[in-house]
C-alpha cells in the first residue's frame, strides 16, 4: 500500500476559516467545536448553579435565618433547579460529548444537519441568557421552584414568564439535537457498521434522542399554557375557572419524567464505554444493553405519574404506575449486573476515568434502590416532598451523571484536545468529590425518612446534625470539583502531548489524530469488528490432546 | 485550509426527509398534549362542552375543512409538476395553496370577531358567568385554533420561500426535496384541522 | 442502510390519483358532519374520531408518500402515534376510575 504524502492539516481547534476571532467558533458547523461551545458555556451554568447550591447549604447550616430571607432561599432552589436540570444536566452530556463524538464513532465527517446543530446552540444560549436576566427584572427571580406548579405559578408575581419561555427554548434546542442525532445515526454509519456494530455510547445517544422528540414538546406546550393563562386568564389549569391542577402534573411530568432518562442514558452509556477498555475486556452481554437503553426509554415514558402518588389520583391509576416504576428498574438493573461480569476476570488499570465509573455504579446503585423504594406507594406516602426524595435524585443525577460527564471529561480529554491531564490532582479530585458527594447527600435520604421537608428554610432542631454534616460535605464536594477544573485547564496547555489511542480503546475514535483533524477521517472507514474486540488480549486455554 | 461546513460528498433526500418527519413528529406531540387537556375536560363536562359547542359554526367550520383538504391537493400536485420539470405550474399551484390558506386565515378572523363581539373571549364577564366547563371549552378552542392558525401562518411563510426557490432554481427537477419538505410540513396543519374540526364543531 | 445512495428518480404520484383521494377527503368529510346532525349519543365521538383517522391515514399515506417510503418511516409514525395514544390512555387511568 503506497502512503500518499500529506501536507500536514491543522486539527479542528487551530484551523483556519474565512472568520476571525470568536467568530471562527460561535458561526462554526463544525460538530467538535459546537461540543466545545456548549462545553463552555453548560460550565458557566453550572459554576453559578453550584454556587445558589452552596449558598442553599450554608442557609441551612442552621434553623431559622442563617444568611438569607425566607423569599431569597425559595428563588434560590428554584433557579438551582432550572439552571442544573434545563441548562446543565439534560443538554449535558448529549451537547458536549454526542456533538462532539456521535460522528467520530461512527465514522462520519459531521452530522447529518450541521447548520442545525449550530442552531441547537444558539437557542441554547438564548435561554440561558433569559433565565439569567429573569434574576434582574424587576418582581425578583421565580420562587415556583423548578416545577412551576400551578395555582401557584399563575399567581405569583416573580418573574415566571421569562423562566418560562427560557425552558421552551432550551426545550426546542434540546429537541433539535435529538432530531439531529436519529437521522445521523440511521443515515451516516461508516460502511460495515451495522447496528449492532456500533458503541454503547451510541445506543444510548439513540434512546435518548427518541425521547427527545416524542417527550420535549408536551413540556414545551405545557410551559406555553401557563404563560398564555398568566397572560390572558384562560382557565385552562386555574382551579377557579375550572382548571384541573392535577391536569398540570400529568402534563409536567409526561415530559419531566423521561427527561430524567434523558439525563441518565448517556451516563450509563458512558458506563458501558470505559469499562472495557479499562477491564480489557469485551463487554458483557452488549445486545442486551444495547436493548435494555431502548427499553428503558420506552418504559421511562409511562411511568410519570409516581411524582404525584399523593395528590389525590385514582387508585387504579396509583396502581399501575407504581407497578410500571418498578417495571423500568428491570433494564436498569441488567445494566449494572452487566457492567459486573464484564469486569470479571478482566485486567483492571486503574485510571481516573474508570475511577469515576466504579463511584458512578455505586452512586447509580445507591440512587436507582431509592427510586425504587419511592415507587412504592405505602412508602411514597411518607417520604414524598421529603429530602429523601431529593437524596434520591441527587445520587442518580449527581452522583450518576454527574460523575459519568467527569468520567467522559477524562475519559476523551486527549482526543478533544491533544493532551494529557496531570494524573495526581484528577485522582485527588475524584477522592474529594466522591466522599463530599455521599457526605452531603446520604444524610439527605436519613433526614427525609425522619421527616425534613423538602424546599423548607427552617426546620426542626433534630435534623441539624444531619445538615450540618450535609454542607460540609458540599465543601468537599465543590474543593473537589474545583480542584478537577483547575487541573484539566491547566492541562490545556502544559499537560504532555497526548497519543492517538491513550487507553488502548477499540472505537472509531481513537484512529484519528489527538485532536482530530477538521473532517474527522482521511478516509471514511470500513469497519469490520465490533466496538469492543480485546480478543487479543484473551489467554486461550490449550487443549489437552 | 478552510474549515469548510462538513458537506455531504452525496446528497441524501431519503435523511433530509427523514429529519422533515421527525421534525413533525414533535409536532404532533405539541398539539397532542393540548389534545390531552382536551380530552381530560371534555370527559369531565361533556354537557357544558356540547352546549358551548352550539356557539360554533358548523358551516363555517366545514368550509374551512374543505379549504384545507384542497390546500393539501395543491401543494401535494405541486411536487408532481416539478417532478416533471414544469416549473411554473409548481409555482402556480404553490400559489394557489397559499391562497386557500389566506382564506382560511380570513373565516378564522371573522369566527374570533365575532365570537369577540358577543362577549365570548377569556376573562369576559359573560364569559365568566358561564359554567366552567363552557369557559374551559372557550379557553381551549382559542389556544387551540390560535396555535394552529400560527402554524398556517408559518406554513404559508414556508411555501413562499419554495416559490421563491424555485423562481431562482434552488428547487428543480433534479433537486426538490426542500418542497417535499415543505409540502409535509403543509399537511401536517391540515391533519390536525381534521382532528380539530370534528372535537370543536361536530359535537352534536 | 449505512452510505447514503445517490438519488434515484423518485417515485411520482399523478395529478388523478391526488384528485382522487382529495374527492374521498370530501366524501368522508360529508360523511362526518352528517353524522353530527344524528344523535348517536356516545358514539358521536368515536365515530368522528374514526372518521378523522381515516382521512389522516389518507394524507398520510399519499399526500405525503408514506405509503412509498422506507418502511423505517412507517415504523417512526407509529411510534410517535403510540406514544400520543399512550400518554392520553394512561392520564385517564387517573380520570376515569376511582
Amino acid at each position: 500500500m503506497t502512503t500518499v504524502a500529506r501536507t500536514p492539516e491543522p486539527d479542528y481547534l487551530h484551523a483556519q476559516t474565512n472568520r476571525k476571532g470568536i467568530g471562527a467558533w460561535i458561526f462554526s458547523t463544525d460538530h467538535k467545536r459546537i461540543g466545545i461551545l456548549y462545553l463552555v458555556s453548560m460550565l458557566v451554568f453550572f459554576i453559578a448553579a453550584v454556587t445558589f447550591g452552596v449558598l442553599m447549604r450554608l442557609e441551612m447550616l442552621t434553623p431559622g435565618k442563617t444568611i438569607m430571607q425566607p423569599q431569597t432561599y425559595n428563588t434560590f432552589f428554584t433557579l438551582h433547579g432550572i439552571m442544573m436540570i434545563f441548562l446543565f444536566i439534560i443538554p449535558g452530556l448529549p451537547a458536549v460529548f454526542g456533538n462532539f463524538l456521535l460522528p467520530l464513532m461512527i465514522g462520519a465527517k459531521d452530522v447529518f444537519f450541521p447548520r442545525l446543530n449550530l442552531f441547537s446552540w444558539w437557542l441554547f444560549v438564548t435561554g440561558g441568557l433569559l433565565a439569567l436576566v429573569s434574576l434582574f427584572l424587576p418582581g425578583g427571580p421565580a420562587d415556583t421552584g423548578w416545577t412551576f406548579y400551578v395555582p401557584y405559578s399563575i399567581r405569583t408575581t416573580t418573574n415566571v414568564i421569562p423562566a418560562l419561555m427560557a425552558a421552551f427554548i432550551l426545550g426546542f434546542s434540546s429537541i433539535l439535537t435529538g432530531l439531529n442525532f436519529i437521522t445521523t445515526i440511521h443515515r451516516m454509519r461508516a460502511p460495515g457498521m451495522d447496528w449492532f456494530k456500533m458503541p454503547l455510547f451510541i445506543w444510548s445517544l439513540y434512546s435518548t434522542a427518541w425521547i427527545q422528540i416524542l417527550a420535549t414538546p408536551i413540556i414545551g406546550i405545557t410551559l406555553l399554557l401557563v404563560t398564555i393563562e398568566r397572560l390572558f386568564g384562560v382557565g385552562i389549569f386555574d382551579p377557579t375557572l375550572g382548571g384541573d391542577p392535577v391536569l398540570y402534573q400529568h402534563l409536567f411530568w409526561i415530559y419531566s419524567h423521561p427527561a430524567v432518562y434523558i439525563v441518565i442514558l448517556p451516563g450509563l452509556g458512558v458506563v458501558s464505554e470505559i469499562l472495557p477498555v479499562f477491564a480489557r475486556r469485551t463487554i458483557f452481554g452488549y445486545k442486551v444493553i444495547a436493548y435494555s437503553s431502548l427499553s428503558i426509554a420506552f418504559i421511562g415514558s409511562l411511568v410519570w405519574a409516581h411524582h404525584m402518588f399523593t395528590v389525590g389520583m385514582s387508585n387504579t391509576g396509583m396502581f399501575i404506575f407504581s407497578l410500571l416504576t418498578f417495571l423500568v428498574s428491570i433494564p436498569s438493573a441488567i445494566k449494572v449486573f452487566n457492567w459486573i461480569a464484564t469486569l470479571y476476570k478482566g485486567s483492571i488499570k486503574i485510571e481516573v476515568p474508570f475511577l469515576f465509573v466504579l463511584a458512578f455504579i455505586f452512586q447509580f446503585s445507591i440512587g436507582g434502590l431509592t427510586g425504587l423504594m419511592l415507587g412504592v406507594l405505602s412508602v411514597n406516602i411518607h417520604v414524598q416532598d421529603t429530602y429523601f426524595v431529593v437524596g434520591h435524585f441527587h445520587y442518580v443525577m449527581f452522583g450518576g451523571t454527574g460523575f459519568g460527564l467527569f468520567a467522559a471529561m477524562h475519559y476523551w480529554f486527549p482526543k478533544i484536545f491533544g493532551r494529557m491531564y496531570k494524573n495526581v490532582p484528577a485522582f485527588v479530585g475524584w477522592l474529594l468529590m466522591t466522599i463530599g458527594l455521599n457526605l452531603l447527600y446520604f444524610p439527605f435520604l436519613i433526614m427525609g425518612y425522619m421527616g425534613m421537608p423538602r424546599r423548607y428554610y427552617d426546620y426542626l432542631p433534630q435534623f441539624q446534625t444531619y445538615h450540618v454534616i450535609s454542607t460540609v460535605g458540599s465543601w468537599i464536594l465543590v474543593l473537589g470539583i474545583i480542584i478537577i477544573f483547575v487541573n484539566l485547564i491547566l492541562s490545556l496547555k502544559k499537560g504532555a502531548k497526548a497519543p492517538m489511542n491513550p487507553w488502548g480503546g477499540k472505537t472509531l475514535e481513537w484512529t484519528v489524530e489527538s485532536p482530530p483533524p477538521v473532517e474527522n477521517f482521511h478516509e471514511i472507514p470500513v469497519v469490520e469488528k465490533g466496538p469492543y474486540d480485546y480478543s487479543e488480549y484473551e489467554i486461550k486455554p490449550e487443549i489437552a490432546k | 485550509m478552510t474549515t469548510a461546513a462538513a458537506t455531504h460528498t452525496h446528497r441524501d433526500d431519503v435523511g433530509s426527509r427523514m429529519g422533515m418527519w421527525l421534525f413533525l413528529f414533535t409536532e404532533l406531540i405539541l398539539f397532542g398534549g393540548l389534545f390531552i387537556v382536551y380530552a381530560v375536560y371534555r370527559f369531565k363536562f361533556p354537557e357544558q362542552f356540547q352546549l358551548a359547542a352550539r356557539e360554533l359554526d358548523t358551516l363555517v367550520g366545514t368550509v374551512n375543512t374543505i379549504i384545507l383538504l384542497t390546500s393539501s391537493l395543491t401543494v401535494a400536485m405541486s411536487i408532481t409538476a416539478i417532478q416533471q420539470g414544469k416549473k411554473h405550474l409548481s409555482m402556480m399551484l404553490i400559489g394557489i395553496t397559499i391562497i386557500f390558506a389566506l382564506a382560511f386565515l380570513v373565516n378564522k378572523y371573522f369566527e374570533w370577531s365575532h365570537k369577540i363581539s358577543i362577549g365570548i373571549y377569556p376573562q369576559s364577564p359573560e364569559l365568566l358567568n358561564k359554567p366552567p366547563g363552557e369557559i374551559l371549552y372557550f379557553g381551549l378552542y382559542y389556544v387551540m385554533t390560535g396555535l394552529h392558525a400560527l402554524h398556517v401562518i408559518i406554513g404559508m411563510v414556508v411555501l413562499a420561500f419554495s416559490m421563491v426557490f424555485i423562481a431562482t432554481g434552488k428547487i428543480n427537477q433534479q433537486s426538490y426535496v426542500k418542497l417535499e419538505a415543505g409540502g409535509l410540513y403543509w399537511h401536517l396543519v391540515d391533519i390536525i384541522w381534521i382532528f380539530l374540526f370534528p372535537l370543536f364543531y361536530l359535537i352534536s | 442502510m449505512s452510505q447514503p445512495e445517490e438519488q434515484h428518480t423518485q417515485h411520482s404520484i399523478s395529478y388523478g390519483r391526488y384528485i382522487l383521494i382529495w374527492l374521498g377527503l370530501l366524501a368522508f368529510t360529508g360523511i362526518t358532519v352528517t353524522l353530527a346532525g344524528i344523535d348517536l349519543g356516545r358514539w358521536v365521538i368515536i365515530t368522528s374520531l374514526v372518521i378523522a383517522s381515516v382521512k389522516s391515514l389518507l394524507v398520510l399515506n399519499i399526500f405525503m408518500h408514506l405509503k412509498f417510503e422506507d418502511k423505517m418511516f412507517k415504523i417512526f409514525a407509529l411510534v410517535a402515534v403510540a406514544t400520543l395514544t399512550i400518554f392520553i390512555t394512561l392520564t385517564f387511568f387517573d380520570y376515569a376510575f376511582y
